[in-house]
């Protein structure tokens, strides 16, 4: 089992869910508080994209949180849970849901810790009515720089709460978090999903479904030229009254997993507009409604583990940014007209309206519309990225740093007027800039 | 089923109790920190498990402490169907090659004071007519290796005690059950390299649930290390000096 004395080990390596690797190793352990103690940056499940998770070159160890997830307490009066942070999202659903009560926040997986949902304050198809994750936070149990353990919430350390949220675990070791979950009337969720011609009537769709509709979101294909670029399918969805949904309750569906790395010509232009063709053209009604589970409305990506190995083995990374509305509806036909000309061919391209700004520091979303593309690493995907930004800070926009590994320190930048206040309550709480992790070291300057 | 564990804050054993939690069986908790214990019985109430789960201190190097710790167990539960035993101790071969007095700690934890752990579970189970003992030993103790000489020859005493009760007592309805985990990823096994075949602790805990279920006397966890060790078994000597594992 153990390998004879004397062979050499292979320099581990980590990577976040792009598959992009960097010199890196993760150390478990059910005890946080003991784990924390010296470490440097925490990582949950690894399901940010880019370097979130990576540690930095000269203390290439991150706390792995995930053996810490108990339950703590839950008050089903007020609907609050306190748990460890790497407890999942998925095991919140399955475990509440058949109680009547469901996360208040529904990223694009459940594979997720809830400390790792603090670290992005993530947001989800209800994000126009609901906001982040940090919204939903009422209390959080921090290891910050200095060692102490620390308590904070709106109204205790509440400059260490706000910098938290969405603070990409720069400002302290998540150890416990409070959060109130959501009470639904019945454990399915009904459905409408609607085919949309082109992308201007798919962002007025979009508007007009928010007041209607708490979940919503869209796939569009972001490869259709000219009248239908940026045709797609809008998907609406609100929890079930217990009238219309099914008396029993929603089987787990089973989870096949992609079982190896597909070679990098798969992914090709072609391959990607014959699937985008096919989505969109099999929705042959206008319009179609239904009553699903809940982890095949908001989960269907987790359907499929590894799903990440499609994407051949240099890797991929996803863009995400948010277009704000002051930009005005063209922005995102301005982005969409940027992305083919420079052929970033992405299989999927998800796109959200959000809310008003929350009140994390630095959470990605803005009232606005987010793009999501999902980029296979090549050789000019620096290039890509370095344009799709240029055009992001001329619409007043930004990023997501969940999701990213490509952007220029500068370019984050000019896209984050709320940095200093940022960076002002950060050193406060780490004087010595001891928490840091490979994507501070990249965008913020850290020392490696 | 009305149970208690000892180990399972943490690992395989956390990883079983949930299950047991989770189909609504009545736990009760024994292990060496108390506040530790009252987390994890938290847990396993918000996961299910019937009625609170209590908690006793119960620590393998302080025989002293077991029957105390059992009858507590026993009079919280109102009757006792199932003792788990997932504690241990574990330490590399090169450590307990350097370190003597961890080495003696090892043996006498996981063999000695385990096996009276387990003589004072049986005395408490049989005396209600029987009952099941699910104790995790290890495919260590299938055959004495390189890198597990000293925790190896532990489990394999701890393994040959456990089959000397299933043929002695099982027909006066003490069922045993021992568990041969292989390299399982826990916090136990944290920063050795992962061989091939290595499990997740919640599929060992659901082999092992249906093991305690259907009294099954040894069980293999995950199921392809009963093939791995069989080969290994039948490996002469001369090759095992030669190879590494």
């Amino acid at each position: 089992m153990a390998r004879p004395r004397g062979a050499k080990e292979p320099e581990p390596t980590l990577s976040g869910w792009g598959r992009v690797p960097s010199p890196g190793r993760e150390v478990r352990s059910e005890d946080l508080e003991a784990l924390t103690r010296d470490a440097v940056l925490c990582r949950g499940l690894g399901r940010s994209y880019g370097d979130s998770s990576l540690p930095p070159a000269s203390h290439p160890v991150v706390a792995g949180t995930a053996l810490a997830d108990r339950l703590l307490h839950f008050d089903p009066a007020t609907a609050t849970l306190r748990a460890e942070a790497g407890l999942t999202l998925g095991a919140v659903n399955r475990l509440f849901l058949p109680r009547g009560f469901y996360g208040p926040i529904t990223p694009g997986t459940q594979s997720i810790t809830v400390g790792g949902m603090v670290a992005a304050d993530v947001h989800g198809k209800n994000h126009h009515r609901d906001g982040c994750f940090g919204e939903h936070v009422t209390r959080l149990r921090m290891r910050v720089a200095d060692g102490s353990i620390v308590e904070c919430g709106p109204d205790e350390n509440a400059d260490l709460f706000r910098a938290t949220l969405g603070g990409m675990g720069l400002t302290g070791h998540v150890l416990e978090a409070e959060f109130r979950l959501f009470r639904v009337p019945s454990p399915w969720i009904f459905c409408e999903s609607e085919r949309v011609p082109d992308i201007d009537a798919y962002i007025d769709a979009l508007k007009a479904a928010a007041s209607e509709w708490p979940y919503t979101m869209g796939w569009i294909d972001c490869l259709s030229r000219g009248r239908s670029m940026g045709r797609g399918l809008l998907i609406k969805g609100r929890w079930a009254e217990p009238g219309e949904a099914p008396a029993r309750f929603p089987r787990t569906p089973r989870r096949p997993a992609l079982p190896f790395e597909l070679p990098g010509w798969v992914l090709n232009p072609l391959s990607v507009r014959a699937f985008n063709a096919l989505l969109y053209r099999s929705h042959l009604r206008r319009v179609s409604r239904r009553t699903v589970d809940p982890d095949t409305f908001f989960y269907p990506l987790d359907a499929i583990a590894h799903w990440n190995r499609l994407y051949g083995p240099r890797g991929f990374t996803q863009y995400q940014c948010v277009l704000p509305e002051e930009a005005g509806r063209g922005a995102a036909r301005r982005f969409l007209d940027l992305l083919t000309r420079k052929g970033g061919a992405s299989m999927l391209c998800v796109i959200k309206d959000c809310g008003p700004e929350g009140r994390g520091l630095l959470s990605f979303p803005r009232r606005g519309i987010s793009i999501a593309l999902d980029i296979p690493v090549r050789d000019g995907t620096q290039a890509l990225v370095d344009a799709l930004n240029e055009r992001v800070i001329a619409e007043g926009g930004r990023v997501y740093l969940a999701k990213d590994r490509f952007t220029r320190p500068e370019h984050y930048r000019a896209m984050e007027p709320r940095l200093d206040e940022w960076t002002a309550i950060r050193r406060k709480w780490d004087p010595q800039g001891r928490l840091r992790s490979a994507q501070s070291v990249r965008l913020l300057g850290d020392r490696p | 089923m009305k149970a208690a564990l000892l180990g399972a804050t943490k690992g395989m054993g956390r990883a079983l109790a949930r299950l047991l939690a989770a189909r609504g069986d009545q736990l009760f908790l024994l292990g060496r920190d108390g506040a530790e214990l009252g987390k994890s019985a938290r847990d396993l109430e918000l996961r299910g498990a019937a009625g609170a789960v209590g908690t006793a201190a119960c620590d393998l190097e302080h025989p002293e402490q077991f029957a105390p710790a059992l009858a507590a167990a026993e009079q919280a539960l109102g009757g006792l169907e199932l003792v788990v035993v997932t504690a241990g101790v574990f330490a590399t071969q090169d450590r307990l090659e350097q370190d003597a007095d961890l080495a003696l700690t090892l043996l006498r934890v996981d063999f000695a004071h385990t096996v009276a752990f387990c003589e004072e579970a049986r005395r408490r189970l049989m005396a209600r007519g029987g009952g099941t003992l699910c104790v995790f030993s290890s495919v260590a103790g299938d055959r004495g290796r390189k890198p597990v000489v000293l925790y190896g020859a532990a489990k394999a005493g701890l393994s040959r005690y456990l089959e000397g009760l299933d043929h002695r007592f099982r027909a006066q309805g003490l069922r045993t059950v021992c568990v041969k985990p292989g390299f399982v990823k826990t916090s136990m096994t944290e920063g050795l390299p992962s061989p091939p075949f290595a499990g997740e602790p919640e599929a060992v805990a659901r082999v092992v649930l249906k093991a305690i279920d259907r009294g099954t006397p040894v069980v293999y966890a995950p199921g392809i290390w009963r093939w791995v060790m069989a080969v290994i078994r039948l490996l002469p000597r001369a090759v095992m000096r030669k190879v590494g594992f």
